[in-house]
């Protein structure tokens, strides 16, 4: 079978297409996943929640291995927050709120609970969350 | 050739009298009152670009949490 150039140019451009696709599909997949299974199972259970500084907070007080898994993460965190902040030449604060902006948008799954901006708990559902006016 | 605007001698010393007379005039008219009057400020002039800059940075950012979160999902 004679394949014409243009063709060929085709199928591979489909072919790129499908893969880029694919990984786009499963990287959001991919986000649940590597999470620690405590940490995941605490934020469906509703007991840490995102707050809208960029940080994880408790809901309600946490037993020691949930408070020491979160104050880890958190840890961790401020460690990206500060790299980040350098670079970009903004405060470490201002990096952790803008991320925070996004956690709660993009990374709260219903039922997982987030910091509205009067400081109080809410469960996420399918709707917008409310977020701080100076979110973009 | 008393009127004409020729370059031999007379010509050239005519327009320099209408030059001295132009000169004149405006050193008149800025003597009268109503003119704008245009003074430099004695303090310097001081344009805030803060502003903008903090818009870029704030752009920035938003670019930056979004790889943040897809590099380092395990903590988010």
């Amino acid at each position: 079978m004679v394949l014409s150039e243009k063709m060929k140019d085709r199928i591979e451009m489909a072919a790129a297409a499908l893969l880029i696709g694919a990984a786009v599909v499963g990287s959001g997949a991919m986000a649940q996943r590597d999470r620690d299974p405590a940490y995941q199972q605490a934020r469906e259970a509703g007991l840490i929640g995102e707050k809208t500084d960029g940080y994880l907070g408790f809901v309600s007080s946490p037993s020691p291995a949930v408070k020491a898994l979160v104050d880890d993460l958190n840890i961790k965190r401020k460690a990206k927050y500060t790299e980040e902040a350098l670079v970009n030449g903004a405060t470490v604060e201002e990096m952790a709120f803008r991320t925070g902006c996004r956690l709660i948008k993009e990374r709260t799954a219903p039922g997982e609970m987030y910091q509205a901006p009067d400081k109080s708990w809410k469960t996420r559902d399918a709707s917008q969350p409310l977020v701080d006016v100076r979110c973009p | 050739m008393r009127h004409g605007l020729t370059m031999d001698g007379n010509g050239a010393i005519r327009q320099n009298m209408k030059k001295g007379a132009f000169l004149f005039l405006c050193i008149a008219a800025s003597a009268l009152p109503g003119c704008v009057q245009v003074s430099a400020p004695d303090k310097p002039i001081v344009i805030n670009l803060n502003i903008a800059i903090r818009q870029e940075v704030l752009y920035r950012l938003d670019q930056a949490s979004k790889e943040v979160i897809e590099e380092n999902s395990e903590i988010f």
